[in-house]
């Protein structure tokens, strides 16, 4: 199956370079070497070019179109607010994959031609693939939370990509008034990192215990349960104790409509005047997964066992914006999800091994200084979904010293995911 | 990276027939109090024993690796002790025969008591200073812990680093290439074997960590293999 793709790679070459109506063909046979386009460089997307290029030594063309200079990791924004980490710190460039040998382009794809296996980028040139790579994260769905819109984003921040938006959120904080009221919407099922919300109110909680120790915090909040309940509200009544009120569905959390200009949130018909509101709308796969015709309602639909898109044997998408079964969206699944797509790529462009796909999660949460816990899981995956296989999380009434070694594990871990992601 | 060593060692006795792994014996406590003389330098027990250069030995049965209050351990040793490691007989053992296999960085500084019989005397002695199972209902600070057996067939297995390669990846979301070693241990470069050994006894739990019981618990015995042959590999 493998070689006879690859014979087939090398006889089309002379019907693809002599005819222009297909440059679809075979794009390989452009540089004499199959052709991946990845889409996005993030968790996801940087981790498949990485592994592509490094382990197919050169045999395959790997071009990364990222439109950002500076990747600013989500995952430990939350510290940053806190006041645990620099911004400097979740910064990150392309240099070292590049250095590597993958052609970073930092532009922005626009449109996908699936017939003719081309990207169109914000700048007009088009690029061809025999395979191509999507991992552009989340964008938010439109009027999910009435009132807001990303025209808002300024007076409301998200801070759910990470970087300028992290930076105004914690300035916001800062300037809030003594004894003044955060407030967050927290997001639906399914959005990018399930405890995220959370480890967020008590970076804000210790943040404010330290500089305005009367403010207070108030989420409305769609869902009845979310990840990690038990230890972070355990925490909050510890480190917190008084600071924190969560309005669940029960009494209109998710009946929510907000003002920017007025500075209001309104729940279930009662107007709260709050001075910093973090908006975290409903979230969809990036639109470019819309735009290429792969979403399924608001998500891209996947084989887990190859992450190849359910709706076009030639795509791959992984990281946040595809639909796989049960593993969360975070940055330790799409690098995960990354490796099994690096290999069933190399695995179809090139006589490589493939292996059946395995992955795994950790999410680790910092609720005060010193207070790391976490949640993971094992996964496997079937020909329906990616199916969890094993479990633990962090207990309640643990003791001072695991809960230490537990956020020590979790910078050790920052460490390791950065530098297997950016190389 | 070589605080594993020890289940190495205790495996290779397993599979040698010499003694089963978790075999170590309490013998005779009068003759193990001529054997402590030999850590009398640095360790007190008994009657308000306290902490010297190394700490004091009271309770040592059942007491968690590395947490007496005060005593500033070596990292290994206390990262050991937060992963869930307890002192009891075997790991004391293993401890006592070669300190810096067990724990590579431990502050303490002692070639080991080699011979067995002497280890037991001195287990037997330190015993009187903890508290027996008597003294508290249901608990066993004795009790041996699960056995790591791992027969010949599972050792000679010869491990495709390609496979490890791939499996690898899954390793190195945590672990970093370069054999960095904070918040989480470096893994580059170890001894095949110890590695082995190891992974088997994260797998029986045995090892303290829920991360790599789940990691290990889903690997095959040839995963493992394959795992160890390309870490084992790097530089
Ligand atoms: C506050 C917060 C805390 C978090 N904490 C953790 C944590 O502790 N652990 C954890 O594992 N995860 C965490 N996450 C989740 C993690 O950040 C995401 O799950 C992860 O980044 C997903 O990777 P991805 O590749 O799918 O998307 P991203 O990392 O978002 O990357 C997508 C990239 O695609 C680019 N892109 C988008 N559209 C296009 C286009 N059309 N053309 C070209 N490029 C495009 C974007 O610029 C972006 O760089 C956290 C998230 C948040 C918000």
């Amino acid at each position: 199956m493998k070689l006879n793709r690859r014979q087939f790679v090398g006889a089309s070459a002379g019907i693809a370079a002599s005819t222009l109506a297909a440059p679809s063909l075979y794009a390989a046979s452009h540089g004499g070497k199959p052709k991946v386009v990845v889409i996005g460089g993030g968790a996801g997307g940087a981790t498949t070019a990485r592994y592509i290029n490094k382990d197919s030594d050169g045999a395959i063309d790997v071009t990364l179109v990222e439109p950002t200079r500076t990747y600013y990791t989500c995952f430990f924004s939350n510290l940053y607010i806190g006041g645990f980490r620099t911004i400097e710190s979740l910064a990150h460039s392309y240099g070292g994959i590049a250095s590597e040998g993958v052609n970073v382009v930092h532009d922005y794809a626009v449109g996908v031609d699936r017939d003719a296996k081309t990207v169109t980028l914000a700048s007009g040139d088009t690029l061809m693939y025999d395979r191509l790579v999507m991992s552009p994260g989340i964008d938010f769905v439109d009027g999910a939370v009435p009132g807001w819109d990303v025209t808002a984003q300024n007076k409301m921040p998200h801070a759910y990509k990470a970087g300028s938006q992290s930076e105004l959120l914690k300035a916001q904080i800062e300037a809030m008034p003594e004894g003044g009221t955060f407030a967050m919407v927290a997001p639906p099922n399914p959005y990018r990192c399930p405890p995220g919300p959370y480890e967020r109110i008590s970076m804000v909680a210790h943040l404010l215990k330290e500089t305005n120790p009367t403010a207070k915090i108030l989420i409305a909040d769609p869902k009845e349960k979310f990840s990690k309940q038990g230890l972070f509200e355990e925490g909050w009544n510890t480190h917190y104790s008084g600071m924190i009120e969560r309005i669940g569905p029960d009494f209109g959390g998710n009946n929510v409509e907000v003002n920017p200009d007025e500075m209001t949130l309104t729940i279930d018909g009662t107007v709260e005047n709050v001075d910093v509101c973090n908006v975290i709308p409903a979230m969809k796969a990036g639109v470019i997964c819309e735009r290429a015709g792969l979403t399924d309602g608001n998500w891209a639909p996947v084989d887990g066992r190859t992450m190849v898109s359910r709706m076009d044997e030639n795509v791959h998408i992984l990281g946040d914006a595809c639909a796989q079964g049960d593993m969360p969206k975070s940055g330790f699944s799409a690098n995960s999800q990354a490796k099994v797509a690096a290999m069933a790529v190399r695995g179809a462009l090139t006589d490589s091994k493939v292996f059946p796909a395995k992955f795994s999660n950790t999410c680790w949460s910092l609720i005060a200084p010193d207070d790391g816990v976490k949640v993971g899981a094992a996964y496997e995956a079937n020909e329906e979904k990616i199916a969890s296989v094993d479990s633990f999380i962090s207990q309640t009434g643990e003791d001072a010293a695991l809960r230490k070694a537990t956020y020590e594990e979790s910078v050790g871990w920052y460490e390791g995911i950065t530098s297997d992601i950016f190389g | 990276m070589k605080t594993l060593r020890f289940f190495a060692a205790l495996m290779l006795c397993a599979s040698q027939g010499v003694a089963p792994a978790g075999a170590a014996e309490f013998v005779d406590p009068e003759d193990g109090a001529q054997v402590f003389k030999k850590c009398r330098a640095c360790h007190a027990v008994g009657a308000d024993a306290f902490n010297r250069t190394g700490p004091h030995l009271n309770e040592i049965f059942g007491r968690r690796a590395g947490s007496v209050e005060e005593f500033r351990y070596s990292d290994g040793l206390t990262r050991m002790g937060n992963d869930g490691l307890v002192w009891d007989i075997d790991s004391l053992d293993a401890y006592i025969e070669n300190p810096k296999a067990f724990a590579s960085d431990t502050r303490m500084n002692f070639p080991g008591i080699k011979d067995e019989g002497e280890r037991g005397d001195l287990l037997a002695f330190l015993r009187q200073y903890s508290d027996s199972p008597a003294n508290i209902p249901g608990a066993a600070p004795t009790a041996t812990p699960h056995e790591v057996a791992l027969s010949d067939d599972i050792l000679a297995i010869v491990g495709d680093p390609d496979y490890g390669e791939y499996l690898s990846s899954e390793c190195t979301t945590c672990h970093q290439l370069d054999g960095d070693n904070d918040g989480i241990p470096g893994i580059v470069g170890w001894p095949e074997e110890d590695f082995v050994v190891a992974m088997h006894a994260y797998k029986e739990k045995v090892r303290p960590h829920p991360v790599m019981q789940m990691m290990a618990g889903r690997l095959a015995n040839d995963e493992i293999a394959a795992l160890a042959a390309y870490f084992g590999g790097l530089e």
